[in-house]
Parts: structure tokens; sequence; C-alpha cells
């Protein structure tokens, strides 16, 4: 390419889920298409330091809790049993990698020109990206931001790498803490939490609100936290962080539990309250692009900036952080950008938290229904209660089905088992196509699968479940 | 060769319509001109023929909604019907198997098109309500259960077949004939005595109610007499009228006009000409309120209501100040006739400025019509009865019949209506004035 003005139908900034996603599809749908990257590698904080490194680990030290806690039970016995944890990180990193290549070789088969470097909006349609080289100007018809988000700080307890972490560290730790102290019990924390608690670190969870897994459903958190707490974690919910101070090899914390004051030590202290939308730098002030005041940018339906011609989709605007929320954005945006038409249906993205057992959830809460749809019925089996959950062991959870008292429609669905996150794929099916409780209830599920327990407690929203006592 | 059987336009405002019947079963050979189906919208039924003689395969159910230019079967023309070679010679009653295989046929042709999900497909057997038939509010305009308990709540279980159950009231039994009863529209002798059928099937079956879905017909009926009840500040205005004059007019002149005309001289050219002659003194009755504006008419096409097995439908005689007492019966029964066959096509309905509705017929003694809008006016007719009048200072016994003129009261004020209706009294009370243009 050449050094200045080239000229591109669209560019898109970022290479998340959301930003290679979209590019690909313009590049399907004949746009000449260009893909800016600050990082160097592609993928976005998903791919490199966010749910597939975090996958890779959770996957890895649930065979080890196996082996260390069940493994007996089963009668295997293990000796000897030990973590290596640089060999843990280092297939963490393969994994990675591979992702890396594929997501690289998508894109170039596409003709996608890859641009490193970081953009700044100088004008609508003009755009500057700070290489190592000299920065180049491109121009694009289109511009889509899909710059994502990065870990918030705690002012009172500023990010170091080394006791003060963010989850981009907490993937890396070369050895495993002795303890540690998770600030945010939502799926970050929890995951990550659980990730060491497993390899044997003290793991103690900090939530400000009174409930864990924020947003979930209340007879979910409830349950999760029963569940970790069994497993070792020491969650304290209603507890707020007051102050960190940094000793030597360790942290303290000041905090106000339902207003009394305690004290958590750790090794390390694992921040993970949310994320910011990075739209920092990116000349947004210079073109004029609005933004809310925790600097998401504002889009509309169509994900149109105030300014023509610049879109924004992802974590980088309001809504769950979600990648797949930030890919399906990336594919209407671009389809509506081609054809005129481009579809989101909010409503029934599913949210997933990989602990074990998992929590998956579409749709609205019990205590959302009942605030929007008045009267609702609510069916819930015992994952307990599953013949495949108890041959594998993993009994612990609970599925629970809300549906509108009078039209029957689902409108949530919450799983708590292991495998719920690919459970929550039919759910999910039935609600996108306008399924009733009793839609899933008269779908033949295979026999033994922990599915039915789905079909079980659609069963139970008119209390009929088969395989439990009522 | 297959030929495609498509659902064909039958006038811009249509868009769709209801299969009501196939004529023909699935598989069967039929002939070029051969009667297939008959579709039934909002406005009007008609009857599809066969364009093609063939095999034909029938890929809309009855009572299935179809829009216009939608493919409802294909005709093969090369092949012959293979009927024969199916049917097991022996079959002691072949009848029955045709009779019975289109519809299984259909279900299963149904299946493919598009599957719906398993609580939809429960609620349609327990139902049968057909989810083709309903609006989808699902993705893709898929039907979902909450769709198909609203339809519910709206018509339960189809327990009597369609073509039973009759729109209009059912039970108006047939009057003692009082002495000179009018001569019906020669339809409305017939409606009436087709509607009892579907009024004693409804007293044989074992249910205290049952319920069916709405002919579109009947939708379209309900609709507009609400709006119209809605829209209009419609108010009504009585008189009587001694109906011996007409009668003695055509005792004389029934004959002559048989003999010259070939057909009955009626009492409806009378009305017809005597609202003419109304309208053009009291001209408000004869314009109408669009949006904010009033349309003033100077034109003279009346509607007449036909009751028919389906529904009261108001074909529009056009030009009546033109036409003459014979021209006007004559198409009174032209219209009665294509009624009678489910012939009446939509332009015959459309731009009436003023209606006439003779519940007589049915025994009816005074009753208020509903106007049919944008008109503003409505006359009903009713029944001849001989009553006691007083008349010089004497009681004497006459063919009286009420008359009612229902109006809008935001075009019409109360003093142009009574004018109106006691114009039509003088009119048919001395019928000579009509003649003159009085």
């Amino acid at each position: 390419m050449s050094e200045t003005n080239d000229q591109f139908d669209l560019v898109v900034i970022g290479s998340g889920p959301g930003g290679y996603v979209a590019a690909i599809r313009a590049a399907q749908l004949g746009f000449k298409t260009a893909l800016v990257e600050k990082d160097a590698y592609l993928g976005g904080t998903c791919l490199n330091v966010g749910c597939i490194p975090s996958k890779a680990l959770l996957h890895s030290t649930e065979q080890y809790a196996f082996l260390n806690e069940e493994a007996e039970h089963h009668g295997i016995e293990v000796s000897q049993l030990k973590i290596n944890v640089e060999q843990l990180m280092s297939r963490k990193s393969s994994v990675v990698e591979s992702m890396r290549n594929g997501v690289a070789q998508l894109v170039s088969a596409r003709n996608i020109t890859v641009i490193k470097g970081h953009a700044t909006l100088l004008e609508p349609g003009k755009i500057k990206i700070f290489q190592k080289e000299a920065p180049i100007e491109i121009a694009a018809t289109h511009t889509i931001i899909a710059t994502g988000s990065a870990p918030i700080e705690l002012p009172f307890l500023p990010f170091d790498g080394e006791k003060i972490v963010s989850s981009t560290d907490a993937i890396k730790f070369e050895k495993v803490p002795e303890s540690m102290i998770v600030v945010g019990g939502g799926a970050i924390g929890l995951e990550l939490g659980s990730v060491w608690n497993r390899l044997g670190s003290k793991v103690t969870v900090v939530e400000f609100l009174p409930q864990i897994a924020a947003g979930a459903d209340l007879d979910v958190s409830k349950t999760v936290e029963r569940i970790f707490k069994k497993q070792g974690l020491d969650i304290h919910t209603n507890t707020k962080v007051l102050e960190g101070v940094v000793h030597e090899s360790s942290v303290t914390l000041r905090a106000e539990k339902n207003g009394q004051p305690v004290e958590f030590n750790a090794e390390k202290v694992l921040v993970s309250v949310g994320r910011k939308p990075y739209s920092e730098s990116l000349g947004l002030e210079t073109v004029g692009i609005e933004t809310d005041d925790r600097g998401r940018i504002l889009v509309d339906d169509h994900f149109k900036t105030n300014v023509a011609g610049i879109y924004a989709i992802g974590d980088v605007t309001p809504g769950p952080m979600l990648a797949h929320k930030a890919e399906e954005e990336g594919v209407a945006l671009v389809e509506q950008l081609a054809t005129g038409v481009g579809h989101i249906n909010y409503d029934v993205i599913p949210n997933v938290i990989y602990t074990d057992p998992e929590i998956a959830s579409v749709g609205l809460t019990e205590e959302e229904a009942r605030e929007k749809h008045g009267d609702v019925k609510v069916g819930k089996f015992n994952v307990a209660g599953n013949g495949r959950a108890i041959a594998t062991g993993h009994n612990q959870g609970l599925v629970k089905v809300i549906s509108d008292a009078k039209t029957d429609q689902l409108l949530g669905i919450h799983i708590i088992a292991s495998g719920a996150s690919e459970m929550i794929a039919s759910a999910v099916a039935h609600m996108e196509y306008g399924g009733s409780a009793e839609d899933i209830a008269r779908t033949v599920h295979a026999h033994p699968t922990i599915s039915e327990s789905i079909k079980e407690a659609a069963l139970a929203v008119d209390g009929r479940a088969i395989h439990a006592v009522r | 060769m297959q030929e495609e059987v498509k659902v064909p336009s039958l006038g811009e405002s249509i868009v769709s319509g209801v299969i009501t019947q196939w004529h023909v079963n699935n598989g069967s050979q039929v002939n070029k001109g051969d009667l297939l189906y008959e579709l039934e919208t909002d406005k009007i039924t008609s009857e599809g023929l066969a364009d093609f003689s063939g095999v034909i395969e029938i890929l809309a159910a009855d009572g299935d909604e179809v829009k216009i230019g939608q493919v409802i079967a294909k005709i093969e023309t090369d092949v012959e019907a293979s009927v024969p070679q199916e049917a097991p010679v022996e079959t002691t009653e072949p009848e029955m198997d045709t009779a019975e295989s289109p519809s299984a046929q259909d279900i299963l042709d149904k299946a493919d098109t598009l599957k719906q999900s398993p609580a939809v497909e429960r609620l349609a057997a327990e139902t049968g309500i057909d989810p083709d038939t309903l609006e989808g509010t699902g993705k893709g305009g898929r039907v979902t259960k909450g769709d198909m308990l609203s339809a519910a709540e709206g018509e339960q279980p189809r327990i009597i077949p369609e073509d039973l159950v009759s729109p209009n009231p059912p039970i108006i039994p047939q009057p003692p004939e009082p002495e000179p009863q009018p001569e019906p529209i020669p339809l409305k002798e017939e409606a009436p005595r087709q509607e009892i059928v579907p009024v004693k099937t409804q007293f044989e079956t074992e249910e205290r109610t049952s319920r069916s879905k709405m002919t579109p017909l009947r939708r379209k009926i309900a609709e507009r007499l609400v709006s119209a009840q809605n829209n209009a500040a419609i108010l009504s205005t009585f008189n009587e009228v001694d109906m011996s004059p007409v009668m003695r007019l055509r005792k004389e002149m029934q004959d002559d006009f048989v003999a010259s005309h070939g057909i009955k001289l009626g009492f409806m050219s009378f009305f017809v000409k005597a609202v003419v002659s109304a309208l053009k003194a009291v001209p408000q009755i004869n314009a109408q309120i669009d949006g904010e504006e009033i349309v003033q008419n100077h034109f003279f096409d009346i509607g007449v209501a036909v009751g028919t097995p389906k529904g009261l439908i108001v074909p529009v005689i056009r030009n009546c100040d033109k036409l003459s007492f014979p021209e006007i019966e004559k198409q009174i029964i032209h219209y009665a006739e294509r009624a009678k066959d489910g012939k009446i096509g939509i332009e015959d309905l459309q731009g009436g400025v003023f209606t006439i509705s003779n519940g007589g017929v049915y025994g009816s003694l005074l009753s208020t019509p509903i106007i049919n809008p944008p008109q503003s006016g409505i006359l009903g007719m009713h029944n001849i009865q001989e009553r006691p009048i007083a008349e010089n200072g004497q009681v004497v016994i006459r063919p009286m019949m009420y008359l009612a003129l229902s109006y809008d009261h935001r075009i019409v004020d109360g003093k142009e209506a009574v004018t109106f209706l006691i114009n039509i009294k003088k009119s048919i009370e001395n019928p000579s004035r009509l003649m003159f243009g009085l």
C-alpha cells in the first residue's frame, strides 16, 4: 500500500471479536476493508488476554481439581500429583497462539488490509495511524470503532502488575499465589478466583453488592454462592473496599462489611470490578463524537455515532460487554451498510460464567420478568435429580425457566450446571423463535443428558416435571 | 407440463381470501372449465375454474388464507389421473377413499412447508385453529404459542363446519303472511330459508355452546358496522306510509308490465324513485363528510341491500334518476341472481350515495338501520301490516308500512331528515308525483 491516503470502503479500528468479524463480513460483501490493531496480535482482549486464555486455564485447573479432590472416589489413585504452572501457562499460550494464527489467516484470506498501529480520527473519513515507523493516513467511506474495553482500576488501588493486578496479569502468574483477594465477584473475578483456588491459593472474594454474579437471577446467585463457598472460596458480599496498603510481600485491604470494618490480607489482589470502554486517544473529540459520562460512545439503533460515516460496536458502546454481542453487532452493522438491513435481538443474548458448575442465562431474571410482565410462571429443576449429572458427579446445579403466565412465552432461562455454556444455546434458540416453555417441554432431549434438566424445568413451569418430587 | 393455479385478482382492494371449499380432490383429474374451489374475501365470494385439463395437486387446504397471485394448486397436463391404478379394483366404496385422501394429503403438504413449534401443533390439534391462518409474532412471522392462545380465546374448537354457520342472525321465522306482503327481492325469499339449516344444526349438537371462526365477510361486516357507529352521529327518524296506492297501481299495471318487460313490477322501483326525488329535494343527504370537507354528490347511485347466505351485501344501482321503473326492476333482479351465485363483483358494491334496506321481507315492523359509511343516510323499509288508521275522521283499515331514515347527524339536520322522509311518504302515497318530478 502507498504511504498516504489509501482509500477504503471500510476501516475497522480494533481487531477484537467485534472488529475482525465485522471486517470479514465486510470483505465477504465486497467492501475494500482495512483492519487497524494497536497490539502486536489480532483478536483483541477476548482472544489474547480474556475469554480464550481464561478458558484454557479453567479447563486445565478443572482437571487438576478433579484429580485432587474426586479421582479417588472414582477409584483413580493418583500419587505425587502436582501442578506445573510453567507448563500450564505454556499450554494456555499455545492455545492463544493457535487462535491468533487462525484469525490472521481468516483475515488475510479475505484480502483485508491489516494495519498495525494506533488509530486516531482526524476528521470524518480520515484516520491517522501511528506505527513504529512514520504515521500514515488512510481514508474511509465508513469507519467502525471497535476498540473494546480495558479493566477498571480502583483509584486507591492502582494496578502494579505484581501485587495489585488486573485480569490480564492474573492469567499469567508464574507461581500459585499463597493467597489472593478478588475484588468484584462478577464473571471475571469468579472465573480467575476459581482457577487459583483450585491450584491451592486461598481466595477471598469481596463483593460490594448483596450478591455475587451481579445481574444474575437471585436464585442463581444464591445457589452459586453456596456452591463456591463449599469449594473453598471465602465470599464476602455487601462489602466495600475502602483502602489498600501494599506491604513488602502482601497487601492489606480495609473494607466495610454491612457497616462493620473488616480487613483482608493476601499476597495478591485481583481487581475485577468491571471494564471501561477503550475510547481514549482515538480522536473522538477531534471529530466531535459524543460519549456518555462513562466514556462509552453513544450510538443509535443502527450503531451510528453522531458523526456521519462513523460507527461504533462492542464494549466501547453501552450494553453488556460480551464478545458475542460485539460480533453480532459487527455483522449487523456491515450488513446494514451493504443492504440497508441488519438486526440484533438484544433480548436474547446469552451470558455465561465459566466456573464449575457453569452459570449460563438468557433473557430476564425472575425479578425483571415480574416487573416487566407482571404475571409469570417459574419452573425449577434441581440438577441433582438428573441421571447424567449423578453419573458424572456433576450433580450440583439448578435450571430455572421463566415464562409469561398468559402466553407461556419464554422470558428467561437460567442454568447452573456442568456444561451450562453449551446447554444455553438451545434455550437461546427457543427464545429467538418466540418459543414457549411448553415448546421446550415437548422437544425431545437425549437421555441421559444434563440438558434434560432444561426440559424438566420447562415441564415444572406447568407443575409437571417428571423427575422431581413436589 | 405443469400449470399453476393462482388466486386471481379480484379487485384492487382485495389482497387475500379464504378458500372455503375445494370441489375437486387432490390428485384427481380435472377438465378445463371445471369448478375447482370457492374463495371468500372480505367483500365477495368467487369461484375458481380450471384453465387446463390434467391431474390436480392441491397446495392449499380448505380454510387456508391465501393471497392474490398465490399458487394454490398445480395441474399436471401430461398425465392421466392415476387414481384408477391406485384404487384397488375391489374397493367397495371408492368415493369415501377419495373424499378422505385430500385432507390427509393436505396436512402432509402443509407439514412440508413450515414446521410449527410443538406447543403450536398441540394447540392446533386441540382447537382446530390452523396456525397458517394466523399472523405470527415470532421470528420471521412464526406463530407462537401465545398467538395460538389469543386466537383460541376468540375462537375455540371448530365444532361446526364453517359453511354451515350463517353470519346472519339465525332465527327469523317467516311471519304469517300478512295479506299484502311486498314482493321481496327474489333472493331474499331464499336467503332465510337457507339459513334455517345451520340453526337446526346448532340445536342438534350436544354442546350448550359452540364456536367457530368468523368468516372474512362477517369480520368485515362487524368492522364496518362498529366503525359506522363510532364515527358518525347516527340518528333515526320514523314515519309511516299507506301502501294502498302503490299496491293498487301494481295490481292495475302488473299484467301489462309483465307482458311488455318480461318481469314483474315490484315495490322496490317505487322506493328507489321516491328516494331519488327526496335526495333532489334534500341534497344534504346526498352529501358526505370527507375529513374536514363536505362532498356533495350530484349523482344518484343507490345501494339496495340484498341478503345472501353469507351475509348482507349492498350492490349499487347506478344513475337511478335516469332509469325507468322496468330498468330498475331489471337491475335488481340481475343483482339478486348474481348474488345468489356468489358472483357479485367488488365494483358492484362501490360508490353508492344512499342505501335502501328492506327488513320487511323478514317481517320486521320497525328498526333503525345503520348507515353504510361514508354515506349519510339509509332508508329502512318494513313489513306491510293492515292497521286501523284515522282518515278524514273515520277509522279505516290500510296496508301500512313504517319507514325509518337513519342519517348522519353531523351533516344532516333533523329538519332535513324529516323533510326527506316525508317526501318519500308523499311519493309512495301518491306515486303520480314521481311522474312529474315532485
